[in-house]
């Protein structure tokens, strides 16, 4: 009897994946495409067991008695399937390259990435059954991220195509990193200055929030693309007219000035709604103690706002991270560059690299946000944890 | 002309989905036109006028991308978040939210880009990505949609003896619509924009003209795209708002 569907379909999923799908690629360069190798290839005895034992125990589970240790056993499967699946194809990939030509390459099949994605699932649906407090979330948090970066941090994945791609560029991989979050910072600054005053004032003077509004929601209308495209026009003008200013029509202003306008919206909604939530009692009750209206604003407004507040950052930072990929487009650089660079070239890893530290980066910021306003303190002292 | 015509006429035109049609249509049919201002823009471009495919095609095969994947997303989505909120999917609920939620934490052009190793350069990783991404919301809304449905309301339904099958389509669908249109609408304008990036992965959309213009420094060429993409953003934008409009009128009705 199937007592836990959810696990059996995911479990199920991986088995599948494991049997039909190829694990790995391979090719004997990195234009060409590759061959599919199987899992069971990878499976050699016995360090085939640090997969074969979590996965079976994750096939037992779904017909286990429901119990918060079972759960618990089944979380713990599903990440050790995780880690093992990047270290097992980080081993055989180091074989393969062993007695294969420098330029061959080795990368992740659809198979490892089905059965990533099923287990990585599986964790987070265990997870949530367990209803973990706060502290226990961040904690089984960073042990996943710890489990899945520790064989890449060992060097074991060094000779999957990805990672060779990075090994050719380090330089430029990290100078491109430090771009995008440059890029990213850069729209921040101007987007904060400028939305929290014009959020504050919106909730205050409801014309210009009716005003402002329209304007921005337009704005968040016109995709990212064609609003980096119509960036270029006034802003080559502008540097015809005053080269000095040393802005130009491609590059990182043109990106920065987009990503503020995009910004603003989530920002200024946030604050003006933030501070629409704040009850009217509760401000009567500090005039009643004789606060000043700075006093009112500072220690009423601003607090009870916050976590609205905070939401709004999360959701600007995720998306200015995702626009700033885009913004390569405009030469603006970033890991953006990386993955376009990749994309006109054909060169499917470097796609790679350029992309998956861009999902990365927006999962993180969106995490550390999470966390953020999980940790804020309520009023009275209290915290949401 | 009267003056009754003459309102009529005139209120059309100051509708501002007939107005942004009109300009999309004129900047699709008429861009050649502007050929004398972009050359005169421009004075150092040879080719001051993107001529490769006609604009009314590229927005033809743009829509035809959007349209396909949001029509699929919105079949998956739909059916997915109704699946979860029966008593037999229940189960299933938490991780379709979860996944709902973390997976629009990935931004659209990485998806996008992360395709085509997956399948291959072309429409292809355009159409799957953009299916995939369009998924998320629509399954958010719909459940959030049934969930809004007011208990009471569900409960007279039955005790008017409807059965299962007319208490969805004729309650719980029609509360929720609202909610599950506000989901499409989202999806669709994340697809809008993304299809145009999906130039970059070999799909021909209204973004060509603005990824040649920038990798063949043509900023003329940039400016039309972005111009034609910008406009059926609005139209598309201010279409699902009388969709909802209308949508909120028969309710009431």
């Amino acid at each position: 009897m199937i007592r836990n569907r959810v696990l059996f379909v995911l479990a199920a999923a991986i088995a599948v994946a494991a049997l039909a799908l190829p694990f790995l690629s391979f090719a004997p360069n990195r234009l060409l495409s590759g061959q599919g190798i199987a899992l069971a290839a990878a499976l050699e005895m016995p360090r085939g067991l640090a997969l074969l034992a979590p996965g079976a125990v994750l096939l037992a589970v779904p017909f286990l008695r429901p119990s918060r240790g079972a759960t618990a056993a089944s979380v713990a499967a599903a990440l050790l399937v995780g880690a093992g699946l990047l270290w097992l194809a980080g081993l055989h990939a180091a074989e393969l390259a062993a007695t294969a030509p420098p330029a061959a390459r080795t990368s992740f099949g659809s198979g490892f990435w089905a059965m990533e994605a099923a287990a990585l699932l599986a964790a987070l649906d265990g997870a949530r059954r367990l209803g973990l407090p706060a502290p226990g979330r961040i904690a089984l948090g960073l042990a996943t991220a710890l489990l899945l970066a520790a064989p890449l941090a060992a060097g074991q994945l060094d000779q999957l195509s990805i990672l060779k791609e990075y090994a050719n560029r380090r330089d430029a991989f990290s100078d491109a990193v430090l771009r995008h979050g440059a890029i990213v910072a850069a729209a921040l600054v101007p987007t904060l200055a400028l939305g929290l005053p014009l959020g504050v004032l919106a909730q205050r003077r409801p014309t210009v929030g009716r005003l402002l509004f329209p304007v921005l929601n337009i704005v968040q209308t016109i995709p990212s693309i064609a609003l980096f495209g119509l960036m270029l026009a006034p802003l080559s003008a502008l540097s015809a007219a005053f080269p000095s200013l040393g802005i130009a029509g491609v590059g990182m202003a043109p990106a920065v000035i987009a990503l503020t306008l995009y910004s603003l919206l989530p920002i200024v909604r946030n604050t003006a709604a933030g501070l629409d939530g704040v009850p009217e009692p509760v401000r009567e009750a500090a005039r009643g103690m004789g606060m000043t209206p700075a006093q009112l604003f500072l220690r009423v407004d601003v607090p009870l706002a916050l976590p609205v507040l905070l939401a709004g950052f999360r959701i600007t930072l995720v998306q200015a991270v995702g626009l700033a990929a885009v913004a390569a487009l405009i030469g603006a650089g970033g890991l953006g560059a990386i993955m376009f660079q990749g994309l006109f070239a054909n060169a499917l890893d470097l796609v790679l690299l350029g992309a998956v530290p861009v999902i990365l980066l927006a999962l993180a910021a969106d995490a550390l946000l999470r966390l953020a306003e999980a940790l804020l303190p309520l009023p009275g002292g209290r915290r949401a944890v | 002309m009267t003056g009754r015509r003459f309102w009529q006429v005139f209120g059309l035109l100051a509708d501002r989905l007939v107005l942004a049609v009109l300009a999309l249509v004129l900047l699709l049919y008429g861009m050649p036109l502007l050929k004398p201002f972009f050359a005169a823009l421009y004075p150092t471009l040879d080719r001051p006028m993107y001529e490769g495919d006609g604009f009314a095609a590229l927005a033809a095969d743009h829509m035809a991308l959007v349209g396909l994947s949001s029509l699929a997303a919105a079949a998956a989505g739909v059916l997915a978040g109704l699946a979860v909120t029966r008593p037999w999917g229940a189960e299933f609920r938490g991780l379709v939210e979860a996944l709902a939620t973390a997976g629009q934490t990935f931004p659209p052009v990485a998806v996008l880009a992360v395709a085509v190793p997956a399948v291959g350069f072309g429409a292809a990783p355009a159409l799957i990505a953009l299916t995939l991404y369009a998924v998320l919301p629509i399954v958010q809304n719909t459940i959030a949609g049934l969930e809004g449905v007011p208990a009471p309301v569900l409960e007279s339904a039955r005790g008017m003896g409807m059965r299962p099958a007319a208490i969805l389509l004729r309650v719980e669908l029609p509360l929720a619509a609202p909610v599950i249109l506000a989901g499409l609408r989202t999806a669709v304008a994340i697809n809008v924009g993304t299809a145009a990036i999906a130039s970059t992965v070999g799909a021909k959309t209204l973004g060509l003209p603005i990824i040649v213009g920038l990798n063949g420094a043509n900023p003329a060429y940039v400016i039309q795209g972005a111009l034609v993409v910008a406009a059926l953003a609005v139209v598309v934008d201010l279409g699902f708002d009388r969709l909802a409009l209308l949508l909120s009128r028969w309710q009431r009705a």
